[in-house]
């Protein structure tokens, strides 16, 4: 064989670090938003184990109350806006969204390249915060006005951040949106694309419609800091409540940002370890688009006891249980495909079914959460935290690191240590129930969020909570460990298709994959895309 | 969870044990079937898999009852929250401030007191005032929860119906201090309440301009031992020269009785440099002009 461009995979065609950074293929800007999100992520999860060591005793143990305040409002800076609303849109979409629709790239590739230096940028701008001006930020990630408008930290600096990242956000949306509908390879109808596709196109949309209302809102406080203009901030004439409103209809239907990408990735998971086409590929599809639009309108459940009307309280409150009802049927479709089928345990499935079993608490608590009656008691306690970090950390966190045990051959061309992985799943899974589960019990028991100190009675499942956070970093240091190692290893023949039975498109083309995807063109199976029973032969 | 203390307690843990129990069902349930599955089904005992592409009964059954399930969960948490909108007539109306970092409870008689002392089984409603950010008076016992907005009127009520002291916390975050922002509720017999009511204040040797700062809640953030908590500390700070920013221009001013009303009425026209500007509020028509005489004579004398 010689050795022409086309027999290069996209790994080697070129070399050097501007190979990579100015590189327009889909597939290394997919992992240049990896490693920068790794990166991020790991010291997000470091500033989070600094504030449960803080929270391990009732007192002082680490640091000065205004210290800490700063330390979760950048943790939560950091996870929401640099790691989890990019995350499995921005490396896995980017990577897997045009190979699985049978194309070369993403409609508009260059802009896909300055997609992630917005990222980078609005990244160094979060960041510099921690070393210019007044320090960082105090204020939570919600950036409440009008306490955001007086304090003297520097929030305006986090806040443009937030802003400048948003439209990297837009700008991957649009350009998903547009591949989805221009670059399906012929014969991929849309109800014969995969359902991770499915899952992109509806993040999409609220990428490209929602954002741009929390990008303006963000401006407002900037304005209101910087003129004094008098939007939000009562003293000055303005209306803290409109703060909360602007800000939720974008930061609501963001948790769908969040969390839609990771219900395709399972969506994915469960056909190709239980080798058997999924169950109610329709209803999964749809579902998500239905998420997507009743998503929209439920922003008011995070203001139920703000002094909103009665009447709004209600409608949001049965706004929100609709939501509920294309999740679960999501759920009974999932592990409807496991029935009959022939499972193959590999780590990533673990990590899909860890997913549905947390993504179900988190859910359930939400259901919990949209009640008037007990959202009045749990409302900014601790609850809410446990909740969101089930959805957000043991949701899409366990999705993403699913996803990365399961593409990681067609990725690298390599193999991980399966019974490592397999043990750092099971750590992972016991940390992360340890360290999340308590804090919805002290919730219940009425402690309040954002609370650098606590009553003696609030003790024991906070000692518990960090505990498990010990726990989890240990699992989270040998996962990725694992994976390093996994470049190292003697180098096997990656075949095509490493689990045997992967059955979307980027299963048919080489390990990792060549420049332009595909050395050969992609066959779809005959009747929709996870036709197992006509299974197109995949010859290596 | 603690025991309810108040009328409202019964509808919140009704709906908290409804959708806990609904939900706990369906988390053991899914779960265990899922763990089944992946035994039953394992490639070693099925090595060929049936493939099943959906149905329609089974969509239209699991798209059902979870409907009902959650109509039935959304009306017990209405139905719980329903009376908290509704204030009886004859409720005794109290108004609660906040401010950074403290509550304080003004009873319709003038009484100002830190901690609230109600009356078991009367109606009372508390008027939500806010001095500068958001707070939010929550109440674990009484299951009740509302947040205390600048410029807004929002109010919440409750009836009491255990005698004993429960918890006040502030639920929303409002900076440094927001986690020892706290106060309490006693439950007391209408006897007692009427005494309690009635009493004077106790009369303490206390300097009157102390008993200012502390009904105002400065001594949160000004010290009296020199120490740096936010503001400058008022240890030896009176006929001290200071550097101050006015306008965006530094200057070099000597703390005077004059500085001291200016700071109180108008806190951001000179900042102290080293310290945060805008985290003070104005006090004018708060804090009268003798007791910030009080205030000045006690500064004058802490050396």
């Amino acid at each position: 064989m010689t050795s022409t461009a086309l027999n290069l995979n996209y790994l080697q065609v070129k070399k050097g670090i501007f190979s990579w950074i100015f590189s327009v293929d889909h597939k290394r800007i997919g992992l240049l938003y990896l490693y920068s999100l790794i990166t991020f992520f790991l010291v997000g999860a470091t500033l989070g184990v600094l504030m449960r060591l803080e929270l391990l005793n009732p007192g002082k143990d680490l640091f000065e109350a205004q210290t800490y305040n700063q330390i979760f409002t950048m943790h939560g800076v950091i996870m929401i806006f640099l790691f989890i609303i990019p995350s499995i849109p921005a490396v896995f979409g980017n990577f897997f969204l045009p190979i699985m629709l049978g194309t070369d790239d993403v409609s508009f590739p260059r802009l896909n390249l300055l997609s992630w230096w917005i990222y980078i940028i609005g990244a160094i701008m979060a960041l510099s915060t921690l070393i210019f001006g007044d320090g960082p930020a105090d204020t939570g990630w919600t950036f409440y006005a009008p306490y955001s408008v007086k304090t003297g930290t520097n929030v305006t600096m986090s806040v443009l951040a937030a802003f400048v990242l948003g439209f990297s956000s837009i700008l991957t949306g649009l350009n998903f949106i547009v591949t989805i509908h221009r670059l399906r390879t012929p014969g991929m109808t849309f109800l014969k694309m995969p359902l991770f596709a499915w899952a992109l196109y509806a993040t999409s949309w609220i990428q490209l419609l929602a954002t741009p209302i929390v990008g303006i809102t963000l401006l407002m406080i900037v304005a209101e800091r910087v003129f004094g203009v008098g939007l939000f901030d009562p003293s000055i004439g303005g209306d803290p409540i409109l703060y909360q409103h602007l800000f939720w209809i974008y930061s609501h239907p963001a948790v769908y940002i969040m969390a839609l990408p990771a219900f395709g990735i399972i969506s994915e998971l469960l056909p190709t370890f239980s080798n058997r086409t999924i169950f109610g590929y329709k209803a999964i599809a749809f579902s998500s688009l239905a998420i997507a639009f009743v998503g929209y309108f439920v922003w008011g459940h995070h203001m139920f006891t703000s002094g909103m009307s009665g009447t709004a309280r209600i409608i949001y409150s049965i706004l929100t249980f609709l939501v509920a009802i294309p999740t679960a049927i999501k759920v009974f479709n999932w592990v409807a495909t496991l029935y009959k089928g022939s499972i193959d345990v590999q780590p990533p499935l673990l990590y899909a079914l860890g997913f549905i079993f947390q993504f179900m608490i988190g859910g359930l608590s939400g259901v919990v959460l949209g009640a008037l009656a007990a959202d009045i008691h749990l409302h900014d306690t601790y609850f809410v935290v446990g909740h969101f970090h089930y959805v957000m950390f043991g949701g899409t966190g366990f999705a993403f690191f699913g996803a990365l045990h399961y593409w990681y051959p067609k990725i690298w061309g390599r193999m991980y240590n399966k019974l490592v992985a397999n043990i750092a799943f099971f750590i992972l899974f016991i940390g992360f129930n340890l360290l999340y589960f308590p804090m919805m019990v002290v919730g219940l028991m009425g402690m309040p969020r954002r609370y650098y100190d606590y009553l003696p009675e609030f003790h024991l499942p906070n000692m518990i909570s960090t505990f498990g956070s010990w726990i989890v970093a240990v699992g989270l240091l040998l996962m990725l460990g694992n994976l390093i190692a996994g470049f190292r290893r003697k180098r096997e023949a990656i075949v095509r298709n490493p689990w045997g039975t992967g059955i979307t498109l980027e299963w048919q083309t080489l390990s990792p994959p060549p420049l332009a995807n595909f050395d050969r063109m992609p066959v779809l199976p005959q009747d929709g895309p996870y036709d197992f029973d006509h299974k197109p032969e995949i010859k290596e | 969870m603690r025991t309810g203390a108040s009328t409202f307690a019964e509808g919140v843990d009704l709906s908290l044990y409804i959708i806990a129990g609904i939900s706990v069902f369906f988390l053991v349930g899914i779960t265990a079937v899922m763990i089944y599955f992946v035994f039953r089904y394992n490639k070693k005992r099925n090595p060929k898999a049936t493939n099943i592409e959906g149905n329609n009964t089974l969509e239209v059954v699991w798209t059902v009852i979870p409907t009902i399930l959650v109509m039935i969960m959304f009306y017990y948490g209405w139905m719980g929250y329903k009376p908290m909108r509704e204030v009886p007539d004859d409720a005794i109306v109290i108004e609660a401030h906040a401010q950074m970092w403290k509550f304080s409870f003004q009873y319709p008689d003038g009484k100002i007191t830190d901690t609230l002392v109600v009356p078991v089984n009367r109606h009372v409603k508390l008027n939500l005032h806010s001095r500068d950010v958001l707070h939010s008076l929550f109440i674990p016992a009484f299951r009740l929860k509302e947040d205390m907005v600048p410029g807004g009127n929002n109010y919440l009520w409750f009836n009491p119906n255990l005698e004993g002291r429960y918890d006040i916390l502030c639920a929303e975050y409002c900076g440094q201090l927001h986690s020892f922002m706290l106060s309490s509720v006693t439950v007391v017999s209408d006897a007692d309440y009427q005494n309690w009511l009635t009493s004077a204040p106790s009369t303490s040797d206390e300097h009157p301009g102390l008993a200012v700062l502390k009904q105002n809640a400065c001594l949160t953030c000004h010290s009296q031992d020199g120490s740096k908590i936010i503001g400058p500390s008022f240890k030896g700070i009176y006929g001290k020269t200071e550097m101050v920013e006015t306008d965006g221009v530094e200057r070099e001013i000597v703390i005077d009785s004059a500085y001291i009303a200016r700071s109180i009425k108008d806190p951001n026209a000179d900042i102290v440099k080293g310290y945060m500007k805008g985290l003070m509020v104005s006090y004018e028509g708060v804090v009268t002009d003798e007791q910030i005489a009080d205030i000045v004579d006690y500064i004058k004398n802490l050396k």
